[in-house]
């Protein structure tokens, strides 16, 4: 009697968990659609030929990178072949055990530089920094996407949830309005994505040029006519922490192709 | 200005060969305005030539209607072994190059 009690409570608590954890996750693992899903078919040829696909010019330029020196060392240094990132972008943004604070892949090459190779840190946008975040994150193609947001992240994730969620600008929308309620429904001429940011840094053909998932950020808060926070901002970080564990399990495709 | 090409390493006599090329150029069309209004200068690559052993197998015109980054794809018949050499020449007269070789059997 005891022992069935006991089994009715711990089915009672699994289900309260399951019930909470599918609340908390607003699209289910199974209904997940990288962006490239809602891509027409021309676009997505291109982003899955390697040869045309033009992020791999930036991509081609990283590899360069990667082994010139910079400061006192080069990337490959350190870190020898670029097939020892393999996972690594996966995992970003994530906390730095050294300092506590959430660093994504752009933050944590700058952090390497200016700390071990004695080199100036990149600019945001920049071609070089597109440049090796294009190479870096290309080496877990086609790996699931991933994250931690125990412990220190957790306050980094919730501040990501609640800016998701935040109504902003003329228009008055978050971001759930659209990539949350609204996917798979045309505005104007195009499919609303869920806004994943599993392809990024990519090249966008409205840009004509590669650019990174905070310039692709700001161009959404353009578009509803909200104000655009600065390259480097925490919320941003944060933002991308959230958008990375709601897009858990999608498959890494850097350089993207998107409209 | 960066580029990547694209053909066979080795043919037999008398095949056809897929060649394709992407350049890394901006391909300014002339029609845009900067942050602070002024017209941006026109500048695209405007001539684009591949020579095939020395002898020209492919050139095209482009002009303000091809995106950035211009990919340009075309076939030619493997005859001998040898270069294949793209030259390309933007309005600012800034000029690219890069070469591949193909071995042809038989």
């Amino acid at each position: 009697m005891k022992r069935a009690r006991a089994r009715l409570a711990l089915a009672a608590a699994a289900l309260v968990a399951g019930v909470a954890s599918a609340q908390e996750r607003p699209i289910p693992a199974a209904e997940l659609k990288s962006g490239s899903a809602f891509l027409g078919s021309d676009l997505r040829a291109l982003q899955n030929d390697d040869f045309a696909n033009p992020g791999m010019l930036w991509v081609e330029r990283g590899a360069k990178l990667w082994s010139e020196p910079a400061g006192k060392l080069s990337c490959a240094s350190s870190h020898k072949d670029a097939v020892s990132m393999r996972g690594v972008v996966a995992s970003y943004p994530k906390i730095d055990k050294t300092n506590g604070k959430l660093l994504n892949l752009d933050n944590r090459i700058n952090q390497c530089r200016s700390e071990r190779m004695g080199a100036e840190p990149l600019r945001y946008e920049s071609e070089e920094l597109l440049a090796l975040t294009a190479y870096i994150a290309r080496q877990s193609l086609r790996l699931p996407i991933k994250t931690s947001i125990d412990g220190a992240a957790r306050a980094h994730f919730e501040a990501g949830r609640a800016s998701y969620h935040l109504r902003r600008g003329q228009m008055n929308l978050s971001c759930a309005h659209c990539h949350d309620a609204q996917w798979g429904k045309r505005l104007l001429s195009e499919t609303i994505s869920q806004g994943h940011p599993n392809a990024y840094p990519a090249y966008r053909m409205e840009w004509q040029t590669m650019g990174s998932l905070e310039r692709r950020l700001r161009a959404c808060l353009s578009g509803i006519r909200a104000e655009m926070l600065p390259y480097g901002s925490q919320e941003y970080l944060d933002l991308e922490l959230f958008l990375v564990w709601r897009a858990q399990g999608l498959p890494i495709e850097t350089p993207g192709v998107r409209r | 200005m960066a580029a990547r090409i694209q053909i066979p390493r080795e043919a037999r006599r008398g095949d056809v060969i897929e060649v394709r090329i992407l350049i890394q150029h901006p391909m300014e069309t002339g029609y845009r305005h900067d942050d602070v209004g002024h017209l941006i200068k026109r500048n695209v690559i405007n001539v684009l030539s591949c020579r095939y052993g020395g002898v020209e197998v492919f050139r095209a015109d482009l002009s303000s209607g091809i995106s950035a980054n211009p990919y340009v794809q075309f076939y030619t018949v493997a005859e001998a072994s040898g270069d294949l050499e793209f030259n390309w020449i933007d309005d600012e007269g800034q000029q690219g190059s890069e070469r591949q070789s193909i071995v042809v059997r038989g």
